[in-house]
């Protein structure tokens, strides 16, 4: 069967993550760095909202589009917390999580050999999406020195006569960066100069930290007609399983979307969009006290790791730290599985979310404080260890 | 709430430097922080929270509704300083509505209980009545749910 799979599948090649997690899986007590979801259940009241609403039968289809209620809902809640507002009649879909969105819309968008610009290190499915749309994704390198935000020098570059569309993730994973708006700016600016489409994945953009503002490019002038803002329920209100992301953009793109995903979806599930309604009406207490506690685990993962001499630098969104491991003298790659084998500390290798992440770890601290804590004794004295050369023939 | 008192009030035992770290204080700075809500009654002690299926700590334990007469100048103050002094007395609020004060009281027995209440609480004067409502079973204690949920199964890698 092998020869009759699709060329350009077949030749996708499989996640690093992937890879990494089928090892994890076969070994015992391990401490897992390595995970891209919240450790938080879902809050009770919108889990109760999921069970009424399967109590009171509400087990069909929706609109291919998605509740009207809940579009509604979006909407407000989108012009309250992007400053910008959309339809939710024409301009907003309702998807199976962002990952489903950031598939329909760049399925939507790209003919055979566009070029879709992003930045890496970064999430694991923008490359590959853009291949099994038949695209070429072009990676623009992002680097330390400017704490992994995106460069308008480095953008302008790389863009060419083919370059459609640009797909940026702030705050990011796996590195926590975040744009302020004078960077972002200058993106917005190429971006009409070239006329360039956003496609903007702000999953994260609940989880800042030290009081900063989100600046989503959606709110920007001239932006609002050439950018599809993508987010969702997941990660702010710890809802992964749910499954629900949406769309919000110009009528045209959201109805081509729509397109796509009647045939491939149909629409997101039901009880899944009741749950994403009371998220978003009545969630932000829970959400804060969520945030809360994300910002102290990452205070403390921060300073443990540059006090092993691991150079990281305090991330302002999401929930990863990436730690520079070049120090040890050690892959990324063979860091984290020297890491997992002495000590059975798991946390993903850098370049599972692109090349630039090569001498970088990547740490979740969506864990509990005490296991982070132990996390962070093994690493210490892996470290250790690994600096003296133990490690050099092990791996 | 301040982060620092948020932290103790779900953890008091958490070690100096693991909370300084999450503050991003020193640990000097954090201790002399710690110091400071106490000096201020911010923090007015350090407890364990306890099962009280398990441990039989309270074995019985009441909520009383107590109607009381207030005063001229001082109000409720007084009276309710006065039944609070009790030692039988874990907590006593004054509420709205029906009825003044919230008495919650533990003891040994039902019937230690219900001498506090008739011999003790129902004599001071100024109190007109009172209610008596005995706990039957425990779901919930200072935020800790008794039947501990279990954690969900996440994948041990994910993107």
């Amino acid at each position: 069967m092998a020869d009759r799979i699709a060329h350009h599948v077949r030749d996708l090649p499989r996640s690093g993550i992937r890879d990494f997690f089928e090892i994890v899986q076969s070994m015992k007590e391990v401490i897992s760095l390595g995970i891209g979801e919240p450790d938080f259940m879902t809050p009770w009241h919108i889990r109760e909202a999921a069970i009424y609403s399967l109590e009171k039968g509400h087990t069909g289809y929706t609109s291919n589009l998605g509740l009207p209620r809940l579009r509604a809902v979006i909407s407000k809640y989108v012009e309250e917390h992007f400053s910008v507002s959309y339809q939710p009649e024409r301009e907003i879909i309702v998807t199976v999580g962002v990952s489903e969105a950031i598939d329909i819309a760049i399925r939507a968008l790209v003919n055979p050999g566009d070029e879709v610009l992003y930045h890496e290190p970064c999430y694991v499915s923008y490359s590959p999406s853009v291949v099994l749309a038949h695209g070429v994704p072009v990676a623009i390198p992002t680097k330390s020195e400017d704490d992994f935000a995106l460069d308008a020098e480095a953008l302008a570059t790389r863009i060419t006569p083919r370059s459609k569309v640009l797909l940026l993730n702030f705050p990011t994973n796996p590195t926590g960066a975040t744009m302020d708006r004078a960077r972002m700016e200058k993106i917005a600016a190429l971006c009409v100069k070239h006329d360039l489409i956003v496609i903007t994945d702000e999953i994260y953009s609940e989880i800042r930290y030290d009081g900063s503002e989100h600046v989503s490019i959606a709110a920007m002038p001239g932006m609002r007609e050439r950018t599809l803002l993508l987010h969702g329920v997941s990660k702010a209100f710890a809802m992964t399983g749910f499954r629900i992301g949406f769309g919000c953009g110009p009528q045209d793109l959201v109805e081509a979307m729509m397109k796509v995903h009647q045939y491939a979806m149909l629409c997101a599930p039901i009880t899944s969009q009741e749950a994403a309604v009371e998220a978003l009406l009545h969630g932000a207490p829970a959400v804060e006290n969520m945030r809360r506690e994300y910002e102290l685990r990452r205070n403390y993962i921060v300073s443990s790791l540059n006090d092993m001499g691991l150079e990281t630098f305090l991330p302002r969104g999401s929930f990863y730290v990436f730690p520079r491991i070049e120090s040890t003298g050690m892959s990324s790659r063979d860091f984290a599985m020297g890491l997992l084998k002495a000590e059975n500390v798991a946390a993903v290798p850098g370049p599972a979310f692109g090349a630039p992440g090569e001498g970088y770890l990547r740490c979740s601290y969506a864990t509990a404080l005490p296991k982070i804590k132990e996390a962070m004794s093994r690493m210490t004295r892996y470290v250790e260890r690994a600096r003296k050369g133990q490690f050099a023939e092990a791996v | 709430m301040d982060p620092l008192l948020q932290i103790l009030r779900q953890n008091a035992l958490i070690p100096r430097p693991d909370l300084a770290r999450m503050l991003g204080l020193s640990e000097a700075e954090t201790s002399a922080q710690i110091a400071a809500a106490e000096a201020d009654g911010k923090i007015l002690g350090y407890q364990a929270v306890l099962d009280p299926e398990k441990t039989g700590n309270g074995s019985v334990t009441a909520v009383i509704e107590v109607k009381i007469t207030p005063e001229r100048g001082g109000g409720f103050d007084r009276l309710a300083q006065r039944i609070a002094r009790f030692d039988e007395v874990e907590s006593c609020y004054l509420m709205s509505g029906g009825y003044d004060l919230l008495v919650v009281v533990t003891g040994e027995s039902l019937r230690q209980v219900a001498s506090f209440v008739a011999e003790r609480l129902s004599t001071v004067e100024g109190v007109l009545s009172t209610a008596t409502h005995f706990r039957l079973k425990c779901y919930k204690e200072n935020g800790t749910l008794l039947a501990r949920e279990e954690e969900p199964n996440r994948l041990v890698v994910s993107p």
